[in-house]
């Protein structure tokens, strides 16, 4: 630990979903500026502390602070703060299949931003270079794309209004290695150029050990483990060496 | 057993009295934020423009085939029960009164609670349970304003435009079977209507055009916006949109004609 101020908490966070609890008096910080991973077997409530921190769902107990200040849950003033600088790549990348890529990736700046069209598609472009996409992609429909090139697609969008957190769910699952080391190290690339605080969150050790400076392993609703990709295969905690033996 | 058995219809009743209950707070509560999203935006008028076209535009052949048959067929009928006592030069005054009292807006309605509820539902629903609503909020985009809102405003404001549309053709329709078929003079039908109809009759078909409207497209809306589970809760979505909708309309139509009828 550094010791540097922490961007994101989550403080005794609890979450139930009808008589399950997923997460039992969780606590984590992300300080500003860092990559944090977060590793667990499935089900363990990895999306649910994403979910969780963007207001999409409210907690049981427990608060979620951003910069120092209690996030008071969806709709509240700095809720809007935090989803007006951040960016998320969701597991799916969540695209609208409705809309072009570049308008996809402008979504935020023409509906939210107010930036016109023309500028947005200009910013949009840009986005998509950044994660080396072809400005021949920009105008068909993201069904027409491989998985992978959706995924970039949406690491574009997380990226296009150079936000300060940006939220990484799941963002190697169900592409081959090859196109997986690639998402990984434009993340890697983006993250550093933004200089922003990352929190990802995945069950690929290759993708954690890549993208973070830290790692935090979920295990039955709190934080069992916490320490840098190094250390994985050092430690002596059981959830972690059983997680890393697979 | 016998007692905790006696109960067993008490406990169903109780269970489905709260079900309705917890079913309409929930449909409330989604009404009131569309209509806070309506009132204090953000607005997005091309999404309301797309819908407009979406919702009323291409349903105009479906509500013009249905209201040109139902005309056709209620004339027929009107002259059948009139020829009993000797009433058949009555047929174009009740046509007209059952085409824009009652018959334009509640097929219309139908028509669109088929087809606008359902494509809403299964809109909504898909992109529910794809992660695109949670991606829209994460883009500071609140999905009542772009989604939900600009498809109720759309839907309320079509489906009056379409009811017009349904009784001119639904006359239409009872004009060219009389004239056709019954040897009606077509200049005396179109007198006889036009001199009959009062502008009260329109309205009150327009009224109830645009409670329609907010139904179909807020049960759309809503059914979608909450469906889980990948394909199968999308359908199910949709079945839910479409046969909620279609009672609704039934009920208020009930409703609203009980409030329009002088006695």
């Amino acid at each position: 630990m550094s010791g540097a101020r922490p961007k994101l908490e989550w403080r005794n966070v609890t979450k139930r979903f009808g008589d399950v609890t997923v997460l039992d008096r969780l606590t984590l910080s992300v300080e500003t500026g860092r990559s944090m991973v977060i590793i667990g077997g499935s089900g363990q409530g990895k999306s649910v502390m994403i979910k969780l921190a963007l207001g999409l769902v409210a907690p049981d107990g427990g608060r979620v602070v951003l910069d120092g200040r209690g996030l008071p849950g969806f709709g509240g003033r700095l809720q809007r703060r935090l989803l007006a600088r951040s960016g998320v790549l969701f597991q799916s990348a969540a695209l609208f299949d409705s809309l072009t890529v570049w308008e996809n990736v402008a979504f935020r700046l023409i509906n939210a931003d107010g930036v016109s069209r023309k500028a947005a598609r200009r910013r949009a472009l840009d986005a998509l270079a950044r994660v080396r996409l072809e400005e021949a992609v920009a105008d068909v429909f993201p069904s027409e794309l491989s998985g992978g090139m959706q995924k970039r697609v949406g690491l574009a969008r997380a990226i296009a209004a150079d936000p300060e957190v940006l939220f990484f769910d799941e963002p190697t699952t169900g592409l081959d290695p090859v196109t997986a080391a690639v998402i990984n190290d434009l993340i890697v690339d983006q993250v550093r150029r933004l200089g922003c605080t990352a929190v990802s969150i995945t069950h690929d050790l290759a993708s954690a050990r890549r993208i973070g400076d830290e790692i935090a392993m979920l295990h039955e609703g709190q934080i069992v483990w916490q320490g840098a990709p190094g250390e994985l295969d050092q430690t002596s905690n059981p959830h972690v060496r059983a997680f890393v033996a697979g | 057993m016998a007692p905790a058995a006696a109960l067993t219809p008490v406990r169903a009743v109780g269970r489905l009295t709260l079900l309705c209950l917890q079913t309409l707070g929930a449909v409330t509560l989604f009404a009131l934020r569309s209509l806070r999203a309506i009132l204090l935006g953000p607005w997005f008028p091309g999404q309301i423009l797309r819908q407009l076209a979406a919702i009323g535009f291409f349903s105009l052949p479906v509500v013009g085939l249905t209201a040109v048959f139902t005309g056709a067929a209620l004339a027929l009928n009107i002259y059948t029960g009139g020829g009993r006592f000797n009433a058949e030069q009555i047929m174009p005054q009740i046509v007209a009164l059952g085409i824009t009292r009652e018959l334009g807006p509640v097929l219309a309605a139908l028509m669109l609670a088929g087809r606008v509820s359902a494509t809403i539902a299964a809109e909504i629903g898909a992109m529910r349970t794809t992660e695109q609503i949670d991606a829209m909020r994460t883009l500071s985009t609140d999905p009542f304003g772009y989604l939900v809102a600009p498809r109720i405003v759309a839907a309320v404001i079509a489906l009056p435009i379409l009811t017009v549309v349904a009784d001119i053709i639904g006359i239409g329709g009872g004009w060219a079977v009389a004239v056709g078929f019954l040897d009606f003079n077509p200049t005396v039908y179109i007198r006889a209507t036009v001199d009959f109809v009062q502008a009260g009759d329109v309205g009150t078909g327009l009224l109830k055009a645009m409670v329609f409207g907010l139904i179909v497209a807020l049960m759309g809306c809503y059914h979608g916006y909450r469906a889980t589970g990948g394909a199968r809760g999308v359908g199910r979505a949709t079945t839910n949109a479409v046969v909620s909708a279609a009672i609704l309309i039934f009920a208020s139509d009930y409703l609203l004609t009980t409030l329009f009828t002088r006695r």
